[in-house]
């Protein structure tokens, strides 16, 4: 589903080269989880996948059901069905959550050349949608993400995932700044959406997310490369000797 | 101080050629204005109150020509409920205007106000145009008042059902138009005036507002989407005790447009917001200035102002606050915004706090960026094409002005016109 080829990345506006060649094949129906310390261009990764502005491709390919995603528009990459759960979602004053969700859920099916959702199917499923992630209309009528906790923020990024119903997920440090009470509703609305037509990709620090997503495939990133790639138990490993250690290991 | 000859000669060759009309029993009044201005001068570049703003096409004798606009969008707040009173190239047409009876409120063209009878107007015609000349000059509101040749007088004595909508067209491509209106609020007394329509190819509307106590007015701008169009706008408020008066304008295109609002609280515990939206594109000039003075316990104000400007379009605020001696616990807000969606456009401001009492709350602030990178992408990630993220958040920004309207249905009116605007950008 989602294949990274010798992918190599550096920052446009500093001579900095981020990913060193990073390959990965994520499989539909498969989770895989990266792992990796700080700085090992995890979150990067991500950004150039989705197509934020300040990365240049250098080399290698990334594509999703054989299209080419790094030629295409961020909005363009959405309506092929990829979707990133951002590690810090963006507050937007004076747009309504609502408004956001439903206008994207009507621009992604105008791009795939399917009928607008009517008001009505579209309140119905939002609200049950809403209901299964604790999320109350008041969240729902409040501006994007404005004076949200961070367990709210993240709950509100799985929400449009569901909306959505994405080919291929990547989820950012979904687990960053949450209690184990929201990283276990967070990971309940991943695991609904858990489907064999659909692939993940969940980066993280801690093995703990891992405990509610179980993955497939754990992948350990260090100084934009992938450096050792493994089932669950690689995990485990990690967090019982520390990413140092692998590192050694593998040099 | 005797003027400067410059200033003498452009407001003398100005006045060369206009004559004073005689309607109704305002001819004192005018006389007197005339002289304000003669000792004021028409206002030149040089003067600090225009430094962002060249006066010029606003005081030589002729207006540039503007040439009528129709994008064939129904006018705004047509589909409203509303009392229309209709001016076409500056003129009432009773055609197209409906019958001025309505319940609890006194309408009169300004011709009704006439000396053999007594008429409510006579006393307040030029009177809080003259009181708004101090400590600025504001000479093309003395201009108005000299010359004004049409205009409504509105006496709201109770709650009138549907709001009163001034509307301003124009057939000839070179109207030069002074209208100006008497509005007076009686205690308790509630009521909505909306206005809308480019007038003339240039455009000088005066509006002087008494709001008695417990009295309240809402007033809606819409200045339209025509080019070419100048205009210049004196709004001049007096505020009694627990009154209220909100005002909200749209501007939208227009080669020049000045709007000064100046509000004056003279009864504890009154509110005055003033708040505008101003969305530009290109050849595009738009100020606003306001002036608000408290000079009563208590009171609260809130100005609101937001631009969208592109292209090079320009957009000036000045805005002051005036806190008397003894207006203590006043609650005074200001803020004014743009965002520049390119390079070659420019924010103008000068916000101004000038306080002497001692016991206040007042903050004022002022931005000017471009739009949010990081919001942009947030939106497209999820699949929104850059232009609607773009429109998305261009409206987000103008919502906290938007939402000073405090009618639900005037509130959507304008969003809608905002949204027509930002399709109309696109072509």
């Amino acid at each position: 589903m989602l294949e990274i080829k010798n992918l190599h990345v550096d920052l446009e506006d500093e001579d900095k080269s981020i990913l060193k060649g990073v390959d990965l094949t994520v499989e539909a129906g498969k989770v895989h989880a990266i792992m990796g310390p700080n700085g090992s261009g995890k979150s990067t990764l991500s950004y150039v996948l989705s197509g934020r502005a300040g990365y240049e491709v250098t080399q290698g390919l990334a594509t999703l059901d054989g299209v080419d995603l790094l030629a295409l528009e961020p909005e363009e990459r959405a309506a092929e069905g990829l979707f990133l759960a951002f590690q810090y979602p963006v507050e937007i004053p004076g747009v309504g959550n609502m408004t956001f969700l439903r206008t994207a859920v009507n621009a992604q099916r105008k791009a795939r050349g399917q009928e607008e959702m009517s008001a009505a199917d579209f309140l119905k499923e939002v609200r049950e949608k809403a209901e299964t992630l604790k999320i109350d209309a008041d969240m729902l009528k409040r501006p994007v993400n404005v004076g949200f906790s961070g367990g709210e923020k993240q709950r509100n990024e799985i929400l449009p995932m569901a909306m959505l119903a994405p080919k291929m997920c990547i989820l950012d440090e979904t687990d960053s700044g949450l209690d184990v009470d929201a990283m276990k509703l967070v990971a309940e609305g991943v695991n609904a959406l858990r489907d064999e037509g659909r692939g993940f990709l969940v980066i993280t620090h801690y093995q703990r997310l891992l405990d509610h997503i179980k993955p497939d495939v754990v992948h350990i990133m260090s100084e934009g490369r992938i450096i050792k790639s493994g089932g669950p138990e690689l995990a485990l490993e990690v967090e019982k000797n520390g990413y140092e250690n692998l590192k050694a290991e593998v040099a | 101080m005797a003027l400067d000859d410059t200033k003498h000669s452009a407001t003398e060759t100005r006045l060369a050629s206009m004559v004073v009309p005689d309607v109704g029993c305002t001819a004192e009044a005018r006389q007197e204005a005339l002289s304000r201005l003669r000792s004021m001068g028409l206002p030149h570049r040089r003067d600090e109150y225009w430094k962002f703003t060249r006066p010029d096409t606003l005081v030589q004798p002729e207006p540039p020509q503007a040439a009528l606009f129709d994008d064939g969008e129904a006018p705004v707040f047509d589909s409203f409920d509303r009392l229309k009173i209709v001016f076409v190239d500056g003129l009432f047409n009773p055609d197209l205007s409906d019958d001025l009876t309505l319940e609890g409120v006194v309408i009169d063209r300004l011709e009704d106000v006439c000396c053999s009878t007594e008429h409510w107007a006579e006393d307040f015609y030029g009177t809080l145009e003259a009181a708004g000349q101090v400590p600025v000059e504001r000479p093309l509101a003395a201009l108005n008042t000299a010359y004004a040749g049409d205009g409504v007088t509105i006496r709201v004595t109770g709650r009138p059902s549907k709001p009163i909508n001034l509307i301003y067209t124009h057939e000839a491509t070179a109207s030069d138009v002074f209208l100006h209106h008497v509005v007076r609020v009686e205690e308790g007394a509630c009521a909505t005036i909306l206005e809308n329509g480019p007038a003339a190819a240039r455009f000088n509307n005066c509006m002087e507002v008494d709001v008695a106590d417990g009295g309240t007015l809402h007033l809606v701008r819409a200045q339209g989407r025509d080019h070419e169009r100048r205009a210049v706008t004196n709004l001049f408020a007096r505020l009694g005790r627990e009154s209220v008066f909100k005002c909200f304008t749209l501007t939208a295109n227009g080669v020049l447009t000045r709007n000064e609002c100046v509000v004056t609280l003279t009864g504890d515990d009154a509110v005055a917001h003033v708040a505008g939206a101003a969305m530009g594109d290109g050849d595009f000039h738009q100020d606003d200035t306001v002036f608000i003075t408290h000079d009563a316990e208590r009171c609260e104000s809130r100005q609101v102002f937001k631009k969208v400007l592109s292209n090079g379009a320009v957009g000036v605020f000045q805005g002051k606050i005036l806190v008397k001696a003894g207006a203590q616990k006043t609650d005074g807000y200001q803020i004014s915004q743009s965002m520049l969606l390119d390079g070659d456009s420019e924010f103008l401001v000068k916000p101004e706090l000038e306080i002497y009492a001692d016991d206040v709350a007042c903050s004022h602030g002022s931005t000017s960026g471009a739009i949010d990178e990081d919001a942009l992408y947030y939106l497209r990630a999820r699949g929104l094409p850059k232009d609607i993220a773009t429109d998305l958040l261009t409206l987000a920004f103008v919502a906290e002005a938007v939402e000073e309207i405090e009618d639900d249905a005037l509130r959507e009116e304008i969003n809608g016109q905002l949204a027509t605007w930002l399709d109309w950008r696109k072509g």
